[in-house]
């Protein structure tokens, strides 16, 4: 092996993203070698990258790093929701427990100098007593206390632990907004899949969004640039739910709160949308994240603004002109077209 | 009135149920039995226009028996028949009542508008355009069309805190402008202290029981000064559905130090009410009497942002809802922080929420600058409590002289 570059360990390859990171991660020149791992296959091309089949979950991870002499890991095995793990139980131990094998196994390897993880800006919740936009030294005004978040929390609190106990590594952590793109399937996209949308009556969030280009895009510039610290990632500007549900020519359905929960619950248990009661606060809250840092401090700039990395998704799913519009339009156009018959009398 | 064509009632009709060809036995029995004996004469003895009486009992048994004979004869009754030796009532009254089957009605014009030509429907709605738009119709109506199609595929943008300045302009203040002026008849003063660009912020008395005086503040600095007043709103705004959405559509954030200070370094003239609840829920004893103002949390976010505060005094806001009683346990039921009664509220229902149409000034004082103050200041309390003290005295001051100055409540 040429130690010319890097020698990249990135957890989490089976999924999608994970496996098109490390793809192109691989494909670069500063990087010598990646090597993927998780517990079952990557379905797709996985190109130059090397498989192995290990479970973050056992002492079996420390082997690989130690073995592979790895100077950076980059943790993307963190999964959002049960149905992808299949269970809550067994998606908090691969989240939590995964990430502290990873963790030990990293704080024990000498050569490890970069850390990177992928976290989320779920951590910061949603309530009405939110600040506009948070910024990364925030603290989420109610703590998670369930589900995805709960575990993003909890990540984050062993990785900062790691941080303090390895302070010779350089630890970034990504907190990227709600990834969205014609080739991911999370529960938001599922959710926006749906044909009538529900939404929270009287309330409309605030949604930030980052484009799967975007995602790719700073996980190789985290990896290459080593710039230590946490970073909120999110595309330019802001979209109300209201917006995007419009933009995407789909029809609203207002429902009360706990409706809307119920809702997800059933579709989720339909297997129609991966779409979980935890959402419903964001839905009716929304939330915002300061870029400042991720642009000054991490020279990350995102190609998509979240209207684009939105208009990009709405493509995928086909949108149509619904009948208010085209009529709208119509009216508008004959107006422009027949202003010369119409202002003849008077002009 | 003499001249007026008297039409008897009843002799149009067919009589009995109607669809059969005889009337029924029901319709005999009720015609009386001297008005069937003379069924023979009566016919031909009714002249001209027919008197009311007799008509309506002969239509109801007489008509059909001539009929009868009379349509073997006379043809359908819409056919222009000939009259032969019968006289035009009774010719009327039979052909009506004639038992044979009519044609079918048709309506050959169904649309309501269709006998009006294009060229007034065209002038109509030209005439229409120009008294709502003026004489620019055209272009106005497009930019209309061209605004609803944007609302409709969500092409418009919002800023980081959910404001829409578009609807804004177009509903929120379109709407609340003729409160403002024509209802509370606002008098403006010294809108010449807020700058006409870069972060102020502006402090104000709270009154009102409902927050119409923050609403009033806003459209008063859109009209007179041009900039959008950025309000910041207690936590409770934001949980409540409806109210918090319009609220961030209108530009609202929250009352909290992160968002002030970011509103304000964007340059924003941001409107703050410190005395919060306490301040709209005080009651009518209290009126025009300052409460406390918050923790100077605001005083704070100036001077760390370096902004101008302007002092805002607001007169006539107490008026509008008479806060004359509480219902605490009400209120802890609801997570409210008060549920008022007022002389008309609840008592008259919907209707109690009409405020009373009191008198509004609005005098905007001398800005107080903070820019002189460095960069600690913010982190000095006592500083901070001496600037809180110093804009509330100024507002308290500005009230008592322009009661002073008011004449009457409503006047």
């Amino acid at each position: 092996m040429g130690s010319a570059g890097k020698t990249v360990l990135v957890t989490g390859v089976s999924r999608d993203l994970g496996r098109r990171f490390a793809r192109a991660l691989a494909s670069e020149p500063e990087v010598g070698r990646v090597i993927g791992v998780d517990v079952v296959p990557p379905r797709g091309d996985i190109g130059d990258v090397s498989f192995v089949r290990a479970d973050i979950r056992t002492p079996v991870i420390a082997k690989v790093i130690a073995k592979e002499d790895i100077d950076t890991v980059v943790h993307l095995s963190v999964v959002s929701t049960p149905g992808i793990a299949g269970g809550r139980s067994s998606m908090k131990e691969l989240n939590v427990i995964g990430t502290m094998q990873l963790l030990a196994a990293c704080q024990r390897a000498p050569g490890v100098e970069h850390l990177v993880v992928k976290s989320t800006t779920s951590v910061y919740g949603s309530s009405n007593r939110d600040p506009a936009m948070f910024t990364e030294d925030m603290e989420p005004r109610r703590a998670p206390r369930w589900g995805y978040a709960k575990d993003v929390a909890e990540i984050e609190s062993y990785v900062r632990g790691f941080a303090r106990r390895r302070a010779d590594v350089r630890v970034t952590m990504l907190r990227t907004a709600n990834v969205i793109g014609p080739g991911v399937a999370n529960p938001l996209t599922s959710y926006f899949r749906l044909p009538a949308i529900p939404t929270v009556a009287g309330y409309d969030a605030r949604l930030q969004f980052l484009h799967e280009a975007d995602l790719m895009a700073v996980l190789g510039h985290a990896v290459r640039s080593e710039v230590p610290g946490t970073f909120n990632i999110a595309g330019e500007g802001m979209l109300m739910l209201s917006q995007a549900v419009r933009r995407l020519r789909r029809p609203s359905v207002s429902l009360p709160g706990f409706m809307v929960g119920q809702l997800g619950s059933a579709l989720r248990s339909a297997r129609v949308a991966d779409f979980s009661p935890e959402h419903v606060s964001y839905l009716t809250y929304g939330r915002g994240v300061d870029t400042t840092r991720m642009r000054e401090v991490l020279g990350f700039r995102p190609r998509y603004s979240t209207a684009e990395a939105f208009a990009d998704f709405a493509e995928s799913l086909g949108v149509s002109a619904r009948p208010t519009e085209r009529a709208l339009a119509g009216l508008e156009g004959r107006l422009a077209g027949g202003s010369t018959t119409l202002g003849g009398p008077h002009g | 009135m003499g001249d007026a064509e008297i039409i008897p009632i009843g002799t149009r009709g067919r009589p009995g149920r109607g669809t059969g060809t005889a009337p029924s036995s029901a319709a005999r029995g009720l015609a009386g039995k001297e008005a069937r004996g003379a069924s023979g004469q009566g016919a031909a003895k009714a002249k001209g226009a027919g008197s009311g009486k007799s008509a309506s009992a002969r239509s109801a048994r007489g008509g059909p028996r001539h009929g009868a004979d009379r349509a073997a004869t006379d043809a359908p009754a819409s056919s222009p028949a000939p009259q032969t030796g019968q006289d035009s009532a009774s010719e009327a009254a039979s052909a009506a009542a004639a038992p044979t089957p009519r044609p079918p009605i048709t309506t050959e014009e169904r649309a309501p508008g269709a006998g009006i030509p294009v060229g007034d429907w065209l002038a109509a709605f030209q005439y229409a355009a120009r008294e709502l738009f003026g004489d620019e119709w055209e272009p106005e109506l497009a930019r209309l069309l061209a605004f609803l199609r944007r609302r409709v595929t969500g092409d418009y943008t919002v800023d980081e805190y959910g404001f829409d300045p578009e609807v804004t302009q177009r509903f929120f203040l379109a709407a609340l402008r003729p409160i403002a002026q024509k209802w509370f008849r606002i008098e403006v003063r010294g809108i010449e202290n807020i700058p006409a660009e870069g972060g102020a912020l502006v402090v104000s008395n709270h009154s009102g029981t409902i927050p119409v005086d923050g609403l009033m503040t806003m459209v008063s600095v859109h009209d007179h000064a041009g900039r959008f007043l950025r309000p910041l709103g207690a936590d409770l705004v934001f949980r409540l559905p409806l109210v918090g959405t319009l609220a961030r559509k209108g530009g609202a954030t929250l009352a909290c130090g992160d968002d002030a200070e970011r509103m304000l370094r964007g340059g924003e003239l941001v409107g703050v009410w410190p005395e919060g609840f306490k301040g709209i829920g005080k009651p009518w004893s209290e009126r025009y009497k300052l409460q406390r103002f918050g923790r100077g949390g605001f005083v704070s976010a100036a001077l760390r942002t370096g902004v101008p505060i302007v002092p805002l005094s607001v007169v006539g806001a107490e008026e509008i809802y008479p806060l004359v009683g509480n219902l605490p346990a009400v209120a802890r039921l609801l997570g409210l922080p008060y549920v008022p009664i007022t002389p008309l509220f609840p008592w008259l229902g919907p209707l109690g929420l009409l405020p009373l149409p009191s008198k509004w000034l609005l005098e905007f004082g001398e800005p107080i600058r903070t820019d002189d103050y460095d960069a600690a200041a913010a982190d000095d309390p006592m500083l901070v409590f001496n600037v809180t003290d110093q804009v509330r005295e100024t507002i308290q001051q500005t009230l008592y002289s322009l009661l002073m100055e008011r004449g009457s409540v409503f006047r």
